[in-house]
């Protein structure tokens, strides 16, 4: 599988070679498990595990939890609370798979920001980037889904702007949206398409989460270097990588131990600091909750959405080249959908040939503005849109887009990197210096 | 039906191609129309799962209902469920007709009606109300910003309708005057059936 020479599965016992010669299913296994990886990863490459544990574990609570929940508008909400107070553990159950998407959603989150940082996503390993962009907004699309299914008032004041988004394409939107909802607004059709889709969906990043792991296990991981690891022969190769199992195995385990204490915390001493109150008020078509916030894992993108008034130059002259085709409302659409597909692009948008923000400090600084400016477009997002907050979202996305439409092209050309090791070996001695040499 | 060796399309003995090309652009039609009816059959098969999605019979059904609107007073309003979604009918003020009647047009974003009952007509008070006198305003209550509910009797800038979603202030016609929303608020297909019934779709 990978393209780092190392030893093969060798079936030893006749049943193995019988099984190896109808299906080296044992082979496959041997391999992903033992695949030689960068011994100098550090603790910012544990997010995957996370991930991928999470991802089982929401699908182990959301399948029992859809034995005891009722998508229909008479009944959901009621059914939640049934979960909640009457079926054994249902609370447990319910808060672990509310809490359950924050976590997935910080592991996603620092696990981009990691690539973003040490440059994994430059060749060979866009397919790898691509993938993992198209998993995180299949994540967002059941998060959104799955935050509908209790049939609070934010559930269905969510429900209802993000479906607004579709109704702001020009000329289809409004059929669009109605063809979503399966009426003119948000009701039980809604709700019953929204819980089949929202149980399909996990299986869906499985499946992509497979694709992911195929990619970069093609290509190698990449570490904190950005060095690739030397592949002339097996000898070299081991200078530079250690088996994944039992080294990073172990050490992934201990880092999700660490997460799941705090976890852990969270599920049992404050389950409700992530959520909001309005959702344990069951949905009301006829009036809308005052302050109507997404999960604090949209708020980014929904500070973005709302920064694009039509006060702002650029969308007045968008509406004047269109002839008035593209209002606020869609350019807001475009903007939000657009800030993640510049990202998604960002294999081809940096330039620099060396990999690792460790070796590049111009790069450094504007990374680091650039996590900043992340944080600070989910505050803004939590924060009513008028006064001074208006064009502080504006300015946040500016940065954003200029981030990666401007600073990351020029970066490549103009930026003096400092020198990078010749070898993984020779930068892991230098930390660690080896034994025999004290 | 029988083929004869030399339309198999294979060249023996050294015979000339010309005959395989005959036999190929008869396949090429036996391609083109097996996979003509093919998508013809797929696009049949994936239309019943698309058109699904779209609103059933019994949501359509519910598509015209009638307002009992005896006893609302002048200054206030009645939200009633239609088609899904509220409708606000407010019986306006003096003031309130007053002050929406000579608010110039060029002050208003949006410069046409949204009236359904009044296709292609501009915003001007006259053209929102559903009688002469402009006292009947029957709208939808949807803000047409991302679709929350505008709170009403007076809340404002411009004493109309307020949206707390993301701040679009309407008046009291319920034109858009300030903030993110594009329209005014929707005016649907409504009449007096008597004085005191007002018919909606």
């Amino acid at each position: 599988m990978s393209g780092i020479p190392h030893d093969h599965y060798e079936p030893k016992s006749k049943p193995e070679k019988w099984l190896h010669k109808r299906l080296p299913i044992v082979g496959l296994a041997y391999d992903t498990l033992m695949i030689p990886t960068p011994k100098n990863l550090n603790w910012m490459w544990i997010w995957g595990i996370v991930l991928a544990f999470t991802l089982v574990l929401q699908i182990v609570t959301g399948i029992i939890l859809a034995m005891h929940y009722t998508p229909n508008i008479t009944l959901a909400f009621q059914s939640v609370e049934h979960i909640m107070r009457d079926v054994n553990y249902g609370w447990l159950l319910r808060y672990v798979h509310m809490n359950g998407a924050s976590l997935f959603f910080i592991a996603v989150y620092l696990h981009i920001f990691r690539g973003l940082y040490y440059g994994s996503y430059k060749a060979p390993r866009e397919v790898t980037w691509i993938i993992g962009m198209l998993i995180y907004l299949a994540m967002m699309a059941t998060g959104f889904l799955g935050y509908v299914l209790p049939w609070g008032q934010m559930s269905f004041w969510g429900a209802t702007v993000i479906t607004g988004l579709f109704g702001a394409i020009p000329g289809v939107g409004e059929s669009l949206q109605a063809w979503l909802l399966g009426g003119p607004a948000v009701d039980n059709a809604t709700l019953n398409r929204f819980f089949s889709l929202h149980y399909l969906l996990p299986f869906v990043i499985v499946a992509l989460v497979a694709l992911h792991i195929w990619a970069f296990h093609t290509t190698g991981n990449s570490n904190p270097t950005g060095v690739e690891v030397r592949r002339g022969s097996k000898e070299d190769a081991e200078k530079d990588t250690l088996p994944f199992w039992p080294y990073f195995v172990i050490k992934d385990l201990y880092a999700l131990v660490v997460v799941l204490i705090v976890f852990a915390a969270v599920v049992g001493f404050m389950p409700n600091y992530l959520g909001h109150p309005d959702n344990y008020i069951m949905a009301d078509p006829l009036v809308t909750p005052p302050h109507i916030v997404p999960e604090w894992y949209y708020l980014p993108f929904y500070a973005i959405l709302r920064a694009f008034t039509a006060e702002v130059w650029v969308v007045q002259f968008a509406s004047f080249i269109t002839g008035g085709i593209v209002d606020a409302k869609f350019f807001g659409v475009v903007a939000m959908f657009g800030s993640i597909f510049v990202m998604a692009l960002v294999p081809w948008l940096d330039t620099s040939k060396v990999r690792s923000g460790r070796f590049r400090p111009a790069f450094r600084f504007f990374f680091w503005l650039f996590a900043f400016d992340f944080m600070f477009l989910m505050w803004l997002g939590a924060m009513p849109a008028d006064g001074p907050y208006a064009s502080l979202a504006l300015l946040g996305s500016a940065y954003w887009f200029g981030y990666f439409l401007v600073i990351l092209p020029l970066l490549g050309l103009f930026e003096r990197p400092t020198a990078v090791p010749e070898t993984i070996e020779a930068d892991f001695d230098s930390h660690y210096p080896p034994k025999s040499a004290e | 039906m029988y083929i004869q060796p030399e339309h198999s399309g294979i060249s023996k003995g050294g015979r000339p191609l010309s005959h395989a090309e005959d036999t190929g652009s008869r396949r090429d039609f036996l391609y083109v129309a097996t996979a003509t009816t093919g998508a013809v059959a797929v696009g049949a098969a994936v239309w019943p799962l698309v058109d699904q999605m779209n609103p059933s019979a019994d949501v359509q059904a519910l598509s015209s209902i009638e307002i009992d609107i005896d006893g609302i007073e002048p200054g206030t309003q009645i939200t009633k469920k239609w088609r899904g979604k509220p409708v606000f009918i407010r019986r306006r003020t003096a003031e309130e007709i007053e002050a929406s009647r000579n608010t110039p047009l060029a002050d208003l974003p949006d410069q046409t009606s949204q009236n359904d009952n009044k296709f292609e007509s501009d915003a001007s008070d006259e053209n929102r109300t559903l009688d002469e006198a402009g006292e009947w305003l029957v709208m939808i209550g949807v803000c047409t910003h991302l679709g929350c509910i505008p709170i009403g009797d007076g809340a404002g800038d411009f004493g109309g309708w307020f949206c707390p979603c993301h701040g679009s202030h309407y008046d009291a016609a319920g034109r858009i005057r300030k903030g993110p929303a594009p329209l005014n608020l929707l005016v649907p297909t409504s009449e007096f059936l008597s004085d005191t019934v007002i018919k909606l779709g």
